[in-house]
Formats: C-alpha cells, sequence, structure tokens
C-alpha cells in the first residue's frame, strides 16, 4: 500500500466518523449524512487508483464492476425515492440486509478462492465464519423484520411457545459445529460452509420471528449493529482495514442506539430477544379485561370544546401515520393557531414505529419543529392544558405504566395526559394496541372517545371548525 | 501471530471505542435517520466486493459473486444515503424558508 492510499483511507475515516457524528445533531444532520456519502466515494476512488497503480484493473473486472455498480446502485436510488415516509422502518431493514447480504457472498468468495483473494490461515477462516455467520443472520433476519413490517409475515402459533428456544439453540449449535469444522480443515470443508450458511440463515428466521411488531425497531436497530460487524469481518477477510474501522463504527454505534431505543420503550434487550411477544403474556397477567364506562362523543362536540380551549396538545401515534393523516391534522392546527390556540405535539420518544420516525412524519406535513415536545418537557404542562387529543397513540399514554405495579407495562414511560382537564381519544374501535393491554385512560372521567379512522375524523373536524368560524378573521 | 493481524485487532478495537464515543447523547428525532446514515456507512463491504473483483484472476465465478456482492452492497449505500438525505431534507425545509424571506 503506498502513502496516497494511506491519505485517501485516513481522510475517508476521519469523514465517516465526523458523519456519524454530525448525524446526532439536528443542525448539521444533513450535511453529515452528505459527508459520510463523500467519504465513502473517496473511499472506492482510493482503492481503485491503489489496484490501478500496482496489479491493474483487467477489462473484464471492470465490466463486472460496472455492471454491478450500475444494477445495484439504480435499484437502490429508485427505492429511496419511491418509499412513502411511513415505510421508512422496513426501508431501513431492506437496505441493512442487503448490506449483509453483501458480506455473505465476500465471504464466501474467499472461502471458495483462497489464493486469489489470499485468504488463507487461521485469521482469514475464523474472519470468514464470523462473515458467513453474522452476513446470513443480518440478511434473513431484516427480511423476516421487513415482512413483519409490511404485514406479508406473522408469527406462527409455535413460535410463540417455548419450543422454540430449542429451535433455536439446535440451530446455533449446528452453526457451531459448522464452525469448528471449518477451522479444523483450514476453511477447505465445503459440507461445513453450505451448513453454516443454512444454518444461521435459518436461525436469523427464528430469531426474528417470534418478535411482536412493537420491539420491530429495536431489532432492525440491532441487526444494523450486526451488518457493521460484518462488515469488519469481511475487512478481516480482504485485509482491508478502512473496512474494519467503518465496521466496528457502525458496529458500536449501533449497539449504543439499540441499547437507547430500548430505555424508551422500558424494554431490556434480553427481553425483546428472547421474550417474545409482549401481548402473549399480557392475557396471562393483570392488566386484562373489558372496558366499563366508556364515554363516546360525536366530532361536533370535540369541536366545540376544541374551541373553547387555550391550550392544545396533540399526542400522535402510529395510527395516525398509517392513516396518512398528518396533512389533515396540520391543516386543523392552522386552523386552531390561526384562532389564537396555543398548540403543542408531545412526542413519545418512541411514538411511530420507530424512536424519531414521528418526527420525520410530521415535518413532512411541513409542522414546525419547535412544536415537537419531548416527553420531559411535555409532562409538566398537561395540567395546564385544556385540550389533549390523543391520535392513534395507545400504550404511550396508558396510565397503568404508572399507578399499576400488576401491569406489563409498568415502569414504562409515558405521556400524563390524564392531567389535562380534558382528553379526546381518536380510534378506529376498542382493540387493543401493540401490547394487548387494556388502557384505563379510556375509562376515566374526563377522557371521550372519538371513534373512526384518524384521517377521517380529522377531515370531519376541519368541516366542523370551519362552520363554528374557528380561525377565520 | 503476525503483526498485521496484530494492527487489524488495535483498528477494531479503536473504530469500536470511536463509535462508542460517537454518539454519546442523541435527540430521540434522529434516532430513525442516524440509524439509517449508520446502515448506509455499513454498506462499506462495496470495498471487500472491489478487492475480490480486481483480485478476480479472470476467474468467471469470483467475477459474478464479486459482482453480486457489489450489487448489494451499493444498493445498501445508495439508498441508504438517499433516504437520509430525503428524512432530513424535512428538518431542514422550515428553516431555509424562513431564511429565504
Amino acid at each position: 500500500m503506498d502513502i496516497l492510499q494511506y491519505v485517501i483511507d485516513l481522510v475517508a475515516i476521519l469523514l465517516l466518523a465526523l458523519g456519524i457524528k454530525g448525524l446526532s445533531k439536528v443542525r448539521s444532520a444533513r450535511g453529515a449524512n452528505q459527508l459520510a456519502a463523500v467519504a465513502m466515494a473517496l473511499a472506492v476512488i482510493g482503492l481503485l487508483v491503489n489496484y490501478l497503480g500496482t496489479s491493474g484493473i483487467s477489462a473484464s473486472a471492470w465490466t463486472w464492476i460496472i455492471g454491478g455498480t450500475v444494477v445495484g446502485g439504480a435499484l437502490g436510488a429508485i427505492t429511496a425515492q419511491r418509499v412513502p415516509m411511513t415505510s421508512m422502518p422496513e426501508t431501513v431493514a431492506l437496505f441493512n440486509g442487503c448490506g449483509g447480504m453483501s458480506s455473505l457472498l465476500v465471504a464466501l468468495a474467499a472461502a471458495f478462492y483462497p489464493t486469489e483473494l489470499d485468504a488463507s490461515g487461521l485469521v482469514a477462516v475464523v474472519s470468514i465464519v464470523i462473515s458467513v455467520f453474522v452476513g446470513s443472520i443480518t440478511f434473513t433476519g431484516s427480511i423476516v423484520a421487513m415482512a413483519k413490517l409490511q404485514g406479508w409475515l406473522s408469527t406462527p402459533a409455535w413460535m410463540q411457545s417455548k419450543a422454540r428456544h430449542f429451535v433455536n439453540i439446535a440451530l446455533a449449535v449446528a452453526c457451531l459445529v459448522a464452525a469448528i469444522e471449518l477451522v479444523v480443515n483450514g476453511g477447505s470443508s465445503l459440507q461445513g460452509l453450505w451448513l453454516l450458511v443454512i444454518a444461521s440463515s435459518v436461525l436469523g428466521i427464528g430469531v426474528t420471528l417470534p418478535i411482536g411488531g412493537a420491539d420491530m425497531p429495536v431489532v432492525i436497530s440491532l441487526l444494523n449493529s450486526y451488518s457493521g460487524v460484518a462488515a469488519a469481518a469481511a475487512g478481516f477477510v480482504v485485509g482491508s482495514q478502512l473496512l474494519i474501522v467503518a465496521g466496528a463504527m457502525v458496529g458500536a454505534a449501533g449497539l449504543i442506539l439499540t441499547q437507547v431505543m430500548c430505555n424508551g420503550m422500558n424494554r431490556s434487550l434480553v427481553s425483546v430477544l428472547f421474550g417474545g411477544a409482549l401481548g402473549a403474556s399480557a392475557s396471562s397477567g393483570g392488566g386484562g379485561g373489558e372496558y366499563t364506562n366508556i364515554t363516546s362523543c360525536s366530532v361536533e362536540e370535540c369541536a366545540l370544546t376544541l374551541e373553547a380551549a387555550e391550550r392544545v396538545v396533540i399526542v400522535p401515534g402510529y395510527g395516525l401515520a398509517v392513516a396518512q393523516a398528518q396533512h389533515t391534522l396540520r391543516e386543523v392546527t392552522r386552523s386552531l393557531e390561526a384562532a389564537g390556540i396555543e398548540v403543542a405535539y408531545a412526542i413519545h420518544p418512541v411514538a411511530g414505529r420507530m424512536p424519531g420516525h414521528m418526527n420525520v412524519l410530521l415535518a413532512e406535513a411541513d409542522v414546525p419543529y419547535e412544536q415537537l415536545k419531548e416527553m420531559d418537557v411535555i409532562n409538566p404542562e398537561f395540567p395546564a392544558t385544556d385540550v389533549v387529543l390523543v391520535l392513534g397513540a395507545n400504550d404511550v399514554v396508558n396510565p397503568q405504566a404508572k399507578n399499576d405495579p400488576q401491569s406489563p407495562l409498568y415502569g414504562m414511560p409515558v405521556l400524563d395526559v390524564q392531567q389535562a382537564r380534558t382528553v379526546f381519544v381518536v380510534k378506529r374501535g376498542m382493540s387493543a394496541g401493540y401490547s394487548g393491554i387494556k388502557n384505563d385512560l379510556f375509562e376515566l372521567a374526563n377522557t371521550s372517545m372519538v371513534f373512526g379512522d384518524a384521517k377521517k375524523v380529522l377531515g370531519d373536524l376541519l368541516g366542523e371548525l370551519k362552520e363554528l368560524g374557528v380561525g377565520k378573521k | 501471530m503476525d503483526s498485521i493481524f496484530v494492527n487489524a485487532l488495535w483498528v477494531l478495537l479503536l473504530g469500536s471505542l470511536l463509535g462508542l464515543e460517537l454518539i454519546g447523547k442523541v435527540p430521540p428525532t434522529l434516532h430513525t435517520p442516524l440509524m439509517s446514515g449508520a446502515n448506509a456507512i455499513s454498506g462499506i463491504t462495496v470495498l471487500a466486493a472491489l478487492t475480490a473483483i480486481i483480485k478476480s484472476n479472470g476467474s468467471t465465478p469470483l467475477l459474478v459473486l464479486g459482482s453480486v456482492s457489489l450489487g448489494f452492497a451499493l444498493f445498501n449505500v445508495i439508498g441508504g444515503f438517499l433516504v437520509t438525505d430525503r428524512m432530513l431534507a424535512m428538518f431542514s425545509r422550515k428553516p431555509a424558508r424562513k431564511e429565504n424571506r
């Protein structure tokens, strides 16, 4: 490696680190993302220049490089442009799975062609084993996560039972056996390699499939961390320090992010991974039961109450995103603001389906950034709030999390909406939220249910407000 | 143990520590974009795929494997960066408009 390559690699690493750093601040985030993209391009150019200067790049190699670049790049660009903002979690899962697949294929290439890729010796074989194992799990796990979020897949009943642990342990043992076989034979055992590929792929499915939809973002974040590990292992395989650094950075940063997400949902990583769907335990534990004493009201009553309010807080949840109602919501809040009513949005750390997902959706609808208040900021303000409008959120406003030590939700940080004077909950029906737990909020005296699809209710509400002359000068 | 491997282990260790330090405090707003951006960076396996192709020495199966791997990695990289940019563009849209006034 000559000095030019060293310099280019160092600059690329520096820019990647600055990119990740900048992505954690709102003001610098967009530039940081572009910086990371530039760093990536620089790393690729550096690698090509280095090979051009030393061994040269053959014409057939160029053909296959250009072919892979055009197909992969074009598909990536089209996917990125086309997907709706509500499907962001699935999209990240898909991209992530493909990153894992890439590491898997490189490791396979090194296992099949150790002489060409200088991948012989203990270090290379162990790196290949790690790369194949983590790459396969990342790929199948991410695809399952995507399919579950899209609703293409549901969890088969036996996967909810304890039996799945034995299946997964058996698969893990198979992976271990295959890994040992490979290492002992210096990477030349083809049946060991295929056993490893198949067992770890199925293991990826086995551990992801039983996990409930609510926990899926955590899983995606964890798989994202894995794909970093797979990339670092691939770096050991081909002997690229840049790959090792970048992979390790993503792996470590992904782990932190996963932990942050778990904290927001009051779930430990262990219970996410091995506990299965929360709903399964909820039916046996406390907190279940039928609703009594529900007050429902019409959109008209809701509009009248809003008209008389001075301060309104909106609590948006995933239901709002599903109904694609964020734009209608923005129109409603515009007319309230025009009438001099103070409007704020209470954003639970895990509102939407991924932390920060709701912020993206509301930003898409032009909601001013300053009106989005985080939970710790908005909670003390609820007693001074006239009306709270809960739109498609459920578990994040369940007072059980604070009052009922028997509840599976107990200890989860929630929004204290019940402290407001009036609470309207817009909901399609009385079905439970992700957790499958009854929400005590719905039975409180100051809570009224407005039944209907969030978009339709907000549309009607807008009409009622116009009729009342709210927001007209 | 050869020194290249030991060097690589150091690189791994320092890279991991850097990753742990880089994102200490992240506002929840940015969790999704950060995850998406980090995910794009994990597509850095393009380098490994390129290496496999360049070192293929004319072996067609290796060229194909490398090329498919490159395609998957670039799907991850290009799609990841673009989709992150799309998300972040929504945050910066408002202030930008104010400045224009």
